[in-house]
């Protein structure tokens, strides 16, 4: 127990630490690459569509942009704000909120179309060429992460 | 900053996993694991993960009885009096209120917040790959922000040293739960739980209903002790038939007060789509300069940010309480945090208390 008390000085913590990280890095940075969110237009879920260098030779740009912005409008049409969405939402309040113990919200029938379309993607486009796609939703929506196989 | 401090892998524990893990392989293949049980926040669940709360209730079992037993007296002494006198409407609508509100004040108690999990390893190597060659190395870990443009507007992402990440805009880590939350509002103690995106609408229409059944109540109480003074007697007299009203009386007089001001404040921060921590911290006051610093998350019209706010798509839980763990990731994450939670929990309490009371202020302001 004694040995997890952190060191006093932050040098010792920060050199030790930044030991463990390079472990890490030769690890991980071969078989994985991470797309991070794209924050311009607030924070709606979007995901940057710049090609990473790393999978410069695993795929072609287009495709690698065409899944990526498909996947932008799927969660651009699950966060969409319009007549639906306030329907859904002054129905909850009304029943306060017990509707949702039954009924599928918007957002998730999509979430349930994203699954499939990315299973899809994984059997037609990117398992053929090495790599597959990991659903956002495994990562709290924080990255699209790549992974080679 | 609290949560300065790296986590280190002891390479005690590392040693200890091989002769403990054929133990804990042959126990884990008889139950397979849910996530929820290696949840490294400060969290708690029930029925088997649908319900979660945070680890201290704060005051939630003082509100629940509050209001139940306020109702309970309302219903037993004043309503048969009232109905009598007035309508029988006045029960009817003093039920559904107590409904709404006992509903809303359990969702807005049991829902996640809007909690993200924490970074996987992956995840955080790339980001502190990331940080690496952009920043200065220096042996001291330089400060970890990031900054981004919402909507032409510099806005500052701040690394999270607990969930390995950079925190996305108007996300906050909550000492009390140990989690970071989207959206975060505040840390409610009345209601046991943070307020959050998912959970915001919730806690709104808690207030809001909580605002017109103590209103309600005040009101019906008074007309209740006037009617009986009206037929020839004094108050005392009328208080002493009907002892249970000064009990209603007294709740309601001071709920109201702090009640009906918190729902003005937050159909203000509602109308300008704001959230509590952001007003606090005056993020986005105009003291700064004119133009740079407005909201970049305000839609410039009061209904769109109500509507967007309360009657906006609901966005699905990003923990997943109740899957399974994969067999091979079981074990390491239960051994570490076992091992690791003592001496944390020794320095943070201070700090913890300090934020229990600023938040608790300014829940209650």
């Amino acid at each position: 127990m004694q040995g997890l008390v952190p060191a006093a000085t932050d040098g010792n913590m920060a050199t030790e630490f930044h030991n463990l990280q390079e472990l890490r890095h030769s690890a991980s940075l071969a078989n994985k690459v991470f797309i991070q969110r794209d924050y311009s237009e607030g924070t709606t879920c979007r995901f940057q569509t710049k090609f990473p260098s790393e999978l410069e030779s695993r795929i072609e740009r287009t495709l690698f942009e065409d899944t990526v912005k498909t996947l932008n409008n799927y969660y651009a049409e699950a966060e969409k704000i319009g007549g639906q969405s306030y329907l859904e939402g002054c129905l909850a309040c009304a029943t306060a909120y017990l509707i949702f113990l039954c009924m599928e919200t918007r957002y998730e029938k999509v979430l349930k179309k994203i699954a499939k379309y990315i299973q899809e993607q994984n059997e037609k486009i990117y398992a053929p060429r090495g790599l597959l796609i990991t659903d956002p939703i495994e990562r709290g929506m924080r990255v699209v992460s790549f992974f080679a196989v | 900053m609290k949560n300065c401090e790296y986590q280190q892998i002891d390479p005690r524990a590392l040693s200890v996993l091989p002769s403990s893990a054929q133990n804990h392989t042959e126990k884990k293949a008889q139950r397979p694991r849910r996530k929820w049980e290696v949840f490294p926040g400060k969290n708690r669940f029930f029925c088997d993960g649908r319900i979660i709360l945070a680890r201290q209730n704060g005051v939630l079992p003082l509100t629940l009885s509050l209001i139940i037993v306020t109702c309970g007296l309302f219903f037993a002494f004043d309503c048969p009096f009232l109905v009598k006198h007035l309508t029988v409407f006045i029960p009817v609508i003093g039920g559904v209120l107590f409904v709404f509100v006992v509903l809303s004040l359990l969702r807005t108690s049991f829902t996640d917040p809007g909690i993200l999990p924490r970074a996987t390893p992956d995840e955080a190597a790339d980001v502190e790959k990331q940080i690496d060659t952009s920043g200065s190395s220096t042996y001291r870990p330089p400060p970890r922000t990031k900054e981004i443009l919402i909507n032409q507007q510099v806005v500052k992402l701040k690394y999270c040293f607990t969930c390995k990440t950079f925190r996305p805009p108007r996300t906050s880590h909550c000492s009390l739960c140990d989690n970071c939350v989207e959206r975060f509002d505040h840390h409610c103690p009345w209601v046991g739980n943070c307020v959050g995106k998912r959970n915001y609408r919730f806690f709104y229409s808690f207030i809001i209903s909580l605002s017109f059944l103590t209103s309600f109540i005040f009101g019906c109480v008074i007309t209740h002790i006037t009617l009986r003074t009206q037929a020839g007697k004094t108050i005392v007299q009328a208080i002493q038939e009907s002892p249970a009203s000064v009990v209603e009386l007294v709740v309601c007089f001071f709920s109201i007060w702090s009640i009906l001001g918190l729902s003005g404040f937050h159909t203000y921060l509602v109308a300008s789509n704001l959230t509590t921590n952001e007003d606090i911290k005056g993020s986005w006051s105009s003291k700064r300069g004119a133009e740079d610093s407005g909201n970049p998350y305000t839609y410039n019209s009061i209904i769109t940010n109500c509507c967007a706010t309360l009657c906006g798509p609901m966005p699905p839980s990003l923990i997943d309480r109740r899957g399974f763990l994969p067999h091979d990731e079981a074990i390491p994450a239960v051994s570490a945090s076992e091992i690791e939670l003592p001496p944390f929990t020794a320095k943070n309490d201070a700090h913890m208390e300090e934020n229990c009371q600023d938040i608790s202020l300014s829940c209650t302001a």
